[in-house]
């Protein structure tokens, strides 16, 4: 009896320190949300909502300060919107020949190299991106500075490549070979059987991938601070861009006052288009479990 | 096996005891600094040689720039503030007063390509307004101007715009978060300006003479170089220093201090 009782309470008290433990994890994305509300609000009702989301110039330190960031909403979309288009078809068709295709010793080579790529901080890439990429784009396109949004664009597309590729070939993979067995006895051909059969019936899973890309490419700032250039332009391939990320992180050292409570406005702003990121996933995820 | 496993708690537990008893060991007061990127190497410089002279003092630097110095110093979280600019009106309003310990020449740096070697103060103001905007129209080859600075809230650039005149009107290409950051773009663009405190230049970049005054020491320190900036500790008005505080503030305003300063590349105020 006293046994099971010890036991009782040991389980009990595991139970409530696993309890507790899941709320650390809760109270945490609470905290952040609340705070982020709380201290981004002021600023836009200050500046006010259209003028601060639709206005054009962002001066912050100017003896007339203007808080408009339409210029980084529009960096941060066109961004990643070319990151996504230079980064999704490169991964996409290397997570295809990976799971397909590629011969079982080249691909663990393949797969240790795209962790590798994954886990490189992206400091590194920025440093890289500096050094190499910027000096390049000035001379291959001959304009008097590399800093600027087709540098970043090309920086996000490589560093999203990874989880694209592991997601999409992770789904590929999950492809009953029934399926593949029976269009190959159908005479058809193994591409012809990938990218009708295979394709289709991993595509909720690629499309996670892609938006995960998406989420990853809004959310960096490092690596796109060291090569975008950071002046506040409306973008342009070849201007010196800010996004909504770096537009934070390169002002925060220095901000007071409502400049400091405009960057939370931002880190809000940004914050709202994670969470709709997120849901997208979501909704991705889930249509992926009711079509498998 | 049990028992093994008991004793190396009890030997563990022991020894972070231990290390825990020795952190409280040590006596002696610290004094803590925060500010201004631009004053990492003068004040580091005194800070060391500060704890070399009194044993058991720690001496710490926060590098966060010169407007969370001046916030750290009012919501008491340092000693000591340090700016790379004058204190604002606002700023001394709410209590905070303003020594300079020494002046910091900024630097106009070019890429060492770069033909240009002279330019007035007019000039550099123009250029970084986009009155002008190609080499040739001040000597140099026929190429598009590129403006690096750094970003808003920077006390160097702060610095810069006022002494030039050019306070919200500069068209920025690269808006750079450290001076590092911007040497190093400078040195790879040939068609690049730039600026930087005089303290941090490298030999990667030229720095030209403004109105026929070459940056140096003896330059900054007579005053004929235009373009410098104080470097200020900043201190609470009601508030008292702690002892130890105290002697390090004493310590790098005395003339004794001056030589480190100057070894750090800035020229002292007294």
């Amino acid at each position: 009896m006293a046994i099971k009782n010890k036991k009782k309470l040991i389980e009990n008290v595991i139970h409530g320190i696993f309890l507790i433990l899941g709320l650390v994890t809760v109270g945490c994305v609470l905290l952040i949300t609340v705070y982020l509300i709380v201290s981004g609000i002021p600023a836009i009702r200050e500046i006010g909502l259209v003028d601060f989301l639709f206005g054009p110039k962002w001066a912050s330190t100017a003896a007339e300060p203007k808080y408009g960031i339409l210029p980084f909403i529009l960096t941060s979309i066109y961004g990643t919107a070319g990151a996504i288009l230079i980064g999704v078809p490169i991964g996409f068709f290397t997570a295809v020949y990976l799971a397909k295709q590629a011969p079982t010793r080249f691909k663990t080579v393949m797969e240790n190299a795209i962790s590798l790529l994954a886990g490189i901080p992206s400091v590194v890439y920025g440093f890289v991106g500096m050094m190499v990429l910027v000096p390049g784009i000035r001379k291959v396109f001959n304009v008097p500075d590399g800093a600027s949004l087709l540098a970043a664009i090309i920086v996000l597309a490589v560093m999203i490549l990874p989880s694209i590729i592991k997601v999409s070939m992770t789904s590929l993979e999950a492809v009953p070979k029934e399926y593949e067995d029976a269009s190959l006895a159908l005479g058809a051909t193994p591409i012809e059987t990938y990218f009708r059969v295979s394709v289709p019936a991993a595509k909720s899973g690629i499309a996670t991938a892609v938006v995960l890309g998406v989420g990853r490419a809004i959310g960096e700032a490092m690596a796109v601070m060291m090569v975008s250039g950071n002046a506040a332009n409306m973008p342009s391939l070849f201007q010196s861009v800010r996004f909504l990320t770096t537009a934070v992180a390169s002002e925060m050292a220095y901000s007071s006052g409502l400049q400091q409570q405009a960057l939370f406005s931002i880190a809000l702003v940004l914050f709202l288009f994670i969470m709709l990121i997120n849901a997208t996933l979501n909704f991705f995820l889930k249509g992926q479990k009711e079509g498998a | 096996m049990k028992n093994m496993k008991k004793l190396i708690y009890f030997v563990l537990i022991a020894t972070l005891l231990l290390g825990a008893l020795t952190g409280c060991a040590e006596k002696g007061g610290s004094v803590s600094t925060d500010g201004s990127t631009s004053m990492e190497k003068v004040i580091g410089a005194l800070g060391e040689a500060f704890e070399k002279n009194n044993k058991n003092v720690t001496f710490t630097y926060n590098p966060t720039g010169s407007g969370s110095g001046i916030k750290a110093v009012l919501e008491g979280r340092c000693d000591i503030g340090l700016s790379s600019r004058s204190l604002k009106e606002a700023e001394k309003a709410d209590g905070l007063i303003e020594t300079v310990l020494a002046y910091d020449g900024i630097a106009i740096i070019v890429n060492p390509a770069n033909s240009v070697a002279d330019l007035t103060l007019e000039q550099i103001a123009e250029i970084y307004t986009g009155k002008i905007t190609n080499w040739n129209e001040v000597g140099g080859n026929d190429e598009a101007i590129v403006l690096i600075g750094r970003e808003a809230g920077s006390g160097t650039r702060d610095g810069f715009e006022s002494i030039t005149d050019t306070k919200d009107t500069c068209q920025y290409r690269q808006e750079l978060t450290s001076t590092g950051d911007v040497i190093t773009t400078v040195a790879s663009n040939p068609s690049a300006i730039g600026y930087a405190s005089l303290a941090s230049v490298k030999d990667s970049v030229k720095a030209i003479s403004v109105g026929g005054v070459a940056p140096s020491e003896t330059t900054v320190k007579d005053g004929s170089y235009a373009v410098q900036r104080p470097f200020v500790l900043v201190t609470k008005k009601d508030t008292k220093l702690s002892a130890t505080a105290q002697k390090f503030f004493d310590y790098i305003t005395s003339a004794a201090a001056n030589e480190i300063i100057t070894s750090s590349g800035v020229v002292p105020a007294k």
